[in-house]
Order: C-alpha cells, then sequence, then structure tokens
C-alpha cells in the first residue's frame, strides 16, 4: 500500500490546477441546450489548445500520454475548479478507448484528432423504440452496397443524448438479416449529415432539448465506416459498455466534489442540530470516498494488467446511486427551497438518469449475480 | 500509488487462510460453544497454538518483544482470515488489542505468554464491561477509550459474571468497573489500541460476510423450486448482488483505514470509523441477505449458516456501531457542535 503520488504527479496536479483555475468559465448555460452546447464547445476548444482535453492520450492526437494516475488526478481537479461538464464526453470517453482498442491505424488518424479538437462531435445510437435494457433486441439495419462499397443503414435511434447538437452518431446496426440477438451485429460510425439521416430533438425531464431520436432511411456509409470488424458489433459494443458504466465515465472526482459541497451546504443549514439530516450528509460523504477508495484499488489491478470486465458494473450501480442519495441530502437540507431551479436541484434531476442509462440497474444486478458471483441464467 | 497489499502481506494471508481452512472448519467453530465437551476445547486450542506458532498471536506485537511487528495494512488482511473462518477465540482482542498493549505497558513477562500463544486475552475498551471470550480467556482488558483516553484494568479470569450471548462461541463475561488492577498505559497507546480493535474488528465482519455470501450464492445454485435453481430468480440475484456491492465498497474503506493508521495519517480516526460503519452496514445486509435466501434451513441449528451471522450481529455492534462511527465522522467534518473531539 502506498497512498501517496509521486513528485512528477504531484507537479501534474499543480499544473492541471493552476490552468484550471485561471481558466473555467462561469456561468455557462445548459450544455444540453443549443446557446448553452455552443459555450460548452468554446471551452472544449480552450482545453482542448491548452493540451488539457484528453490527457490520457498520446501526443500524436491531441493528449498528453498521461498515466491512468494521472487521468485521475486531472479529474479531481476538473471537477474540484468546478469546470462545465464534457459535452464531448460520449466521444472522447465511450468511443474513443473502442477506436483505440478496435480501429485501424487510418480510422484512429481520421477520427481520433477531429474528436480530441471537439470538431467532430460524437453521440451514441444504441437504444431504439424497442431495445432499451434488451440492446440485443436491435432492428435498425444495414444493407451491403456493394457497388458503392460500403452500406445502406435504415432504422431509428433514439434516447441519443445531445444528439440534435452533434455531427457523428456511433451505433450498432444488424448487418446479418438471418442473425438474432446478439449474433450479425455491426459497430458503424455516421456523420449526421449523410443523405437520409434526420435528427430530431426533444425536451428531457429538465427541459433541456438534450434528447433526440435518429431516422435513417438508406443512409450510405462506406466500408471504412465500420469499427471492429462486420458481424463482431456485440463484443465491439461491450468494450464500450465497460467504459461507460465504469471508470472512465464516472471519474471518483465528481462524486468528491459534489460531497464536499454538501458537507458546506450542511455546515450553512445547521445540520449539526439535526441528527438525521447530518447522517444522510455522513454517509452521501462516505459513500464518495469509498467509492474514490474503490477506484484506486481499480486502477492498481489495471495498471498490473488485470481486466475490469463485468466488474465495472459494480462501478455503476454504486455511483449512481451514491449521485442520486447525495443529491437527496442535499435537496433534503434546503427544505421548501428544494424546488427552486438551482445547481442542487439540476443535479438531483440529472442523477435521476444515472440508474437507468447506460444499462439500468436492474440488467447492471443481473450481470454482476450473474458474472461476478457465477449465478445460473437459467 | 498503489492500492493493494504487498506479496509478502498477501502470501501471509493466503497462508493464514489455508491452515483456518483445513483446522477450523465449522465443527471446530461450534467446539467454541459452552455446550461443547473437552476434546471439543481441546481442537480449539490446537487451533491457536498453530496460529501462535505462525506468528500470527505475537503479530502486532513489535520485535523488540519478540512479536513479527507487523503493521495494520498486514493485520487487517490476517483479520479478514479469522473472520472467514469465523474462528471462535478472541484473536482480535489478544493479537491485535492486548498483544501491543501490554508490550507499551512494559508488561513483558504477560506479552511473552500471549507470544507464545499461552495466554487468551478478552478484552472490552468500550466502557461496557461486557467483555467477549471472557469464558475461555486467562486475562481480561477493560475500560473506556473510545474517547482517547481513560483507565485501563487487568482482570483476572475468575473475576466476571457469565453472560449468555446468542454467539456461545463469544461467551461472554460482566466485568464490574473496579475488578482487577489498574495498568500503566500512556493515553496514546490506548487510543490507538482502541483504534486498532475498531478496525480489525470492521475486518473480521468483512472475512465473516465472505463467507456468508459465498454459502447463500452456493445454496441458491444448488436449491431448487418451480423446477429451477432458485438463483435464476432475480428477486434472489438482485439481493446477492446489492450484498456484493456492499461488501466490495466496504472493503477498499478497511485498507485505507489500515495504511492511515500506519502513516499516522491526522484523519486516521475518521478513517477507521468510516471502515467500521460501512463494514457493519454491509455484513448486517449480507447476514440478513445470505438468511433470506437460505429460507428456513438456515433458521435451524444443525445448518451452520447462524455460526457466521451470530457473530455479525455481535460485531457489527461491538467496537461502536455504524451510527456511533459515522458521528465521529461527522465531528471530524466539522458537523458536530464538539467538532472532531474523537
Amino acid at each position: 500500500m502506498d497512498l501517496t503520488y509521486s513528485a512528477g504527479e504531484e507537479a501534474f496536479r499543480a499544473e492541471a490546477r493552476a490552468w484550471l483555475e485561471a481558466n473555467v468559465p462561469r456561468g455557462l448555460e445548459s450544455g444540453d441546450n443549443a446557446v448553452g452546447f455552443a459555450q460548452h464547445l468554446e471551452w472544449e476548444r480552450l482545453l482542448f489548445e491548452a493540451g488539457w482535453a484528453v490527457v490520457s492520450w498520446p501526443r500524436e492526437y491531441g493528449g498528453r500520454d498521461a498515466s491512468l494516475w494521472e487521468w485521475l488526478i486531472f479529474e479531481e481537479e476538473y471537477y474540484r475548479a468546478g469546470a462545465p461538464m464534457r459535452v464531448t464526453q460520449n466521444g472522447i470517453f465511450l468511443l474513443a478507448p473502442t477506436i483505440f482498442e478496435f480501429g485501424t491505424p487510418e480510422q484512429q488518424a481520421r477520427v481520433l484528432p477531429r474528436m480530441a479538437a471537439a470538431q467532430d462531435l460524437w453521440c451514441q445510437g444504441w437504444s431504439e423504440p424497442g431495445a432499451g435494457s434488451d440492446l440485443a433486441a436491435t432492428k435498425a439495419r444495414a444493407v451491403r452496397d456493394e457497388e458503392r462499397g460500403g452500406w445502406r443503414l435504415t432504422g431509428q435511434k433514439t434516447w441519443t443524448t445531445r444528439g440534435a447538437f452533434c455531427t457523428h452518431m456511433f451505433g450498432l446496426f444488424r448487418t446479418d438479416p438471418e442473425s438474432e440477438r446478439h449474433r450479425g451485429l455491426t459497430y458503424f460510425m455516421v456523420p449526421l449529415d449523410t443523405p437520409g439521416v434526420t435528427v430530431r430533438g426533444f425536451g428531457r425531464l429538465d427541459g433541456d432539448e438534450g434528447f433526440a431520436e435518429v431516422f435513417l432511411e438508406d443512409a450510405f456509409v462506406p466500408d471504412d465506416a465500420v469499427l471492429g470488424g462486420v458481424d463482431r458489433g456485440w463484443s465491439v459494443a461491450m468494450a464500450t459498455t465497460g467504459s461507460e458504466r465504469g471508470l472512465t465515465l464516472r471519474s471518483p472526482g465528481r462524486f468528491l466534489s459534489a460531497a464536499q459541497r454538501l458537507v458546506e451546504l450542511a455546515r450553512e443549514r445547521g445540520a449539526a442540530d439535526d441528527a438525521l439530516a447530518r447522517d444522510r450528509v455522513v454517509r452521501a460523504w462516505i459513500d464518495a470516498e469509498a467509492y474514490q477508495l474503490f477506484t484506486l484499488q481499480q486502477v492498481t489491478e489495471i495498471a498490473s494488467g488485470a481486466a475490469t470486465g463485468a466488474r465495472s458494473s459494480l462501478n455503476k450501480l454504486f455511483w449512481s446511486e451514491l449521485d442520486v442519495r447525495l443529491h437527496e441530502a442535499a435537496l433534503d437540507l434546503l427544505g421548501p427551497e428544494a424546488e427552486l431551479d438551482d445547481a442542487w436541484s439540476r443535479g438531483f434531476l440529472f442523477a435521476l438518469a444515472g440508474p437507468i442509462y447506460a444499462g439500468t440497474n436492474e440488467i447492471q444486478r443481473n450481470i454482476v449475480a450473474e458474472r461476478v458471483l457465477g449465478l445460473p441464467r437459467k | 500509488m498503489r492500492f493493494a497489499l504487498t506479496s509478502d502481506q498477501a502470501a501471509l494471508r493466503e497462508a493464514v487462510r489455508d491452515l483456518l481452512r483445513a483446522e477450523c472448519p465449522p465443527a471446530v467453530v461450534r467446539a467454541g460453544w459452552p455446550e461443547s465437551n473437552e476434546a471439543d476445547a481441546a481442537r480449539v486450542r490446537r487451533v491457536w497454538a498453530q496460529l501462535a506458532e505462525m506468528g500470527v498471536v505475537g503479530a502486532a506485537v513489535p520485535e523488540a518483544a519478540g512479536g513479527l511487528g507487523l503493521d495494520a495494512c498486514a493485520l487487517v488482511g490476517l483479520l479478514e482470515e479469522a473472520g472467514r473462518a469465523a474462528l471462535p477465540l478472541p484473536v482480535l482482542e489478544t493479537a491485535f488489542v492486548a498483544g501491543p498493549l501490554l508490550a507499551a505497558a512494559g508488561e513483558e513477562a504477560l506479552v511473552q505468554r500471549l507470544v507464545n500463544g499461552d495466554l487468551l486475552v478478552g478484552a472490552a475498551l468500550d466502557g461496557s464491561g461486557l467483555v467477549p471470550y471472557a469464558r475461555v480467556a486467562d486475562a481480561l482488558l477493560v475500560g473506556d477509550a473510545r474517547t482517547g483516553g481513560g483507565e485501563l484494568r487487568l482482570v483476572a479470569p475468575a473475576v466476571f459474571e457469565p453472560v449468555a450471548s446468542i454467539d456461545g462461541a463469544r461467551a461472554p463475561g460482566r466485568v464490574a468497573d473496579d475488578a482487577g488492577v489498574a495498568l500503566e498505559a500512556e493515553p496514546a497507546a490506548l487510543a490507538a489500541a482502541w483504534e486498532r480493535g475498531v478496525l480489525g474488528s470492521a475486518a473480521q465482519l468483512l472475512g465473516l460476510s465472505r463467507t456468508l455470501l459465498a454459502m447463500a450464492t452456493q445454496y441458491a445454485h444448488e436449491r431448487r423450486q418451480f423446477g429451477v435453481a432458485i438463483g435464476t430468480f432475480q428477486a434472489v440475484k438482485h439481493q446477492l448482488a446489492d450484498a456484493l456491492l456492499a461488501l466490495e465498497f466496504a472493503a477498499p474503506a478497511v485498507l485505507r483505514a489500515a495504511w492511515s493508521l500506519d502513516a499516522g495519517a491526522p484523519q486516521a480516526g475518521r478513517d477507521v470509523a468510516m471502515a467500521k460503519a460501512l463494514a457493519s452496514d454491509a455484513a448486517l445486509k449480507t447476514a440478513a441477505t445470505a438468511l433470506q435466501v437460505h429460507g428456513a434451513i438456515a433458521y435451524t441449528v444443525e445448518y451452520d449458516l447462524h455460526l457466521f451471522a451470530k457473530r455479525v450481529w455481535a460485531g457489527a455492534r461491538a467496537w461502536g456501531d455504524a451510527d456511533w462511527q459515522r458521528t465521529r465522522v461527522a465531528a471530524a467534518l466539522g458537523l458536530t457542535h464538539e467538532g472532531a473531539t474523537r
């Protein structure tokens, strides 16, 4: 056990902290409406120019070659500084790890630098009206076009976060019409300005137009839009779900920072006189710490070559439910003011989505039971 | 940054696990109960002799005093293994509380007996005077170390009133406030002994929970109803997943608290409190889940589950329950009027 960071890592932290303190913008609108999205894009480009957009990537793609430990440090500092949410996150945290693992050198060179620079903005096209928790029920199809050397995509994707503001989508399409379930699916990368693609944004619970549905009708994409091989989409997609559920999308920094703000709110609101409210605050703080410690242990395992696999479902269950409890504790402290439209109530609405997206928590519990504990599927 | 045991620490832990798996099966745990006979008691004491031979009993005693002088990171692994086997002896109290405390108090003769495996010590530092394992102990330590001070008394084994516990192996005794003799101990040594006891009890709870969860998982595979294994039912799966979730997020907190104690970190007390709160809650959840998943069979005395569950029900409340520990965390966070006093 050694829970200290090296001098080099501490220097990295100091550099990140100084830059963030000097540059983090204040008072942006929500990143999930048109005005706010544009503001967030400006911030993303500033991050990229300063080399902080994708710290863990190789330098040739716009990163700093940062270790996983340094990435965790950066995330801690990012949320500590109160920096904006990352509108690029579905690209840099979900698609990019998949491209690094499965992409051809040509795909890596074509996609990654533009993604890092927030020139291309990626959304996720997985859910369909009939395929939510049951992702293998995907019906959208891709039909071979030999003449043009590519595929024609037809179908409907939905719950596509920030789809109305993005330029590209990655998603699963059925390439083998005879196939069922998780066989015969292929992972495609689709420019949203492709003829035959229509995007319609719609309002989320919080009022922002953060959702979209994407209609595809005979939309042609060339062969180089396929990531990881035809009919191999399920295993390629599972690599991304591990990222989404686990470490990369939800580093502990976000919860540590929220827990700290919660403790400050509790002090201001006199929680010392209210044992019940105080206990909820302390539980939330403890859970945020526990998530941090679990992550440090997990990164140690990854650094020594172990794969996280189905254990990423433990992360997802814990952070998503922690996030709800944490915000509920804050709203309880706020009492009648809880309904006011501010950071805590917005954070609460955002947290409510956590147990639903990236595979509902019911699905995650099945995965933990079957693939971590080894209980029988049937 | 490296959040893992060293290979030496992991190897010692493995060795203890192997020893206890071979020498302390549930039959030996039952042998620790009051209705056991002479032969049973001898089996239990043999496990202790083997642990002493491995150095586990003197693991926390400084090397200069004849022990292994291991740090807390190594110790929590050993206590988790003791918990996994539900070892029916006061290993926490003797090896990790009394050993270093008696060494700090200069009680060389007692320490020597302890390291050799000839002195079992029951200890209650929470001011309750209710000492687990009093029936089998050769000496008792009582006091109130919760607020980092107080008097510690060493009591001869005969001077207690036996009381029945739901966990027969714990066979506690109630000791009067003025029994025994006062022991010379620095407040810092007493406070350190308290924190080690809290942390060690958290580690034991993790180990007990691992066994309870393994038993319930195994049973969910085997037990068939409606023509299928009950482990195929989502209602069963989700309960077991939740127990694992609680355990997997408590375990790193226990290891971190050990590191904080070893490093002398200023927030070590807070970290220990957080570890015990998480471990107590996780263990109670796991025990309840294991009982429910088993159904009626676990509600029998013949089936072994209760040996582990009862130890959890006692241990979750000993050394400060989850609520009490969270109040310590609240104080450390400046959320009490007293501030960080404990």
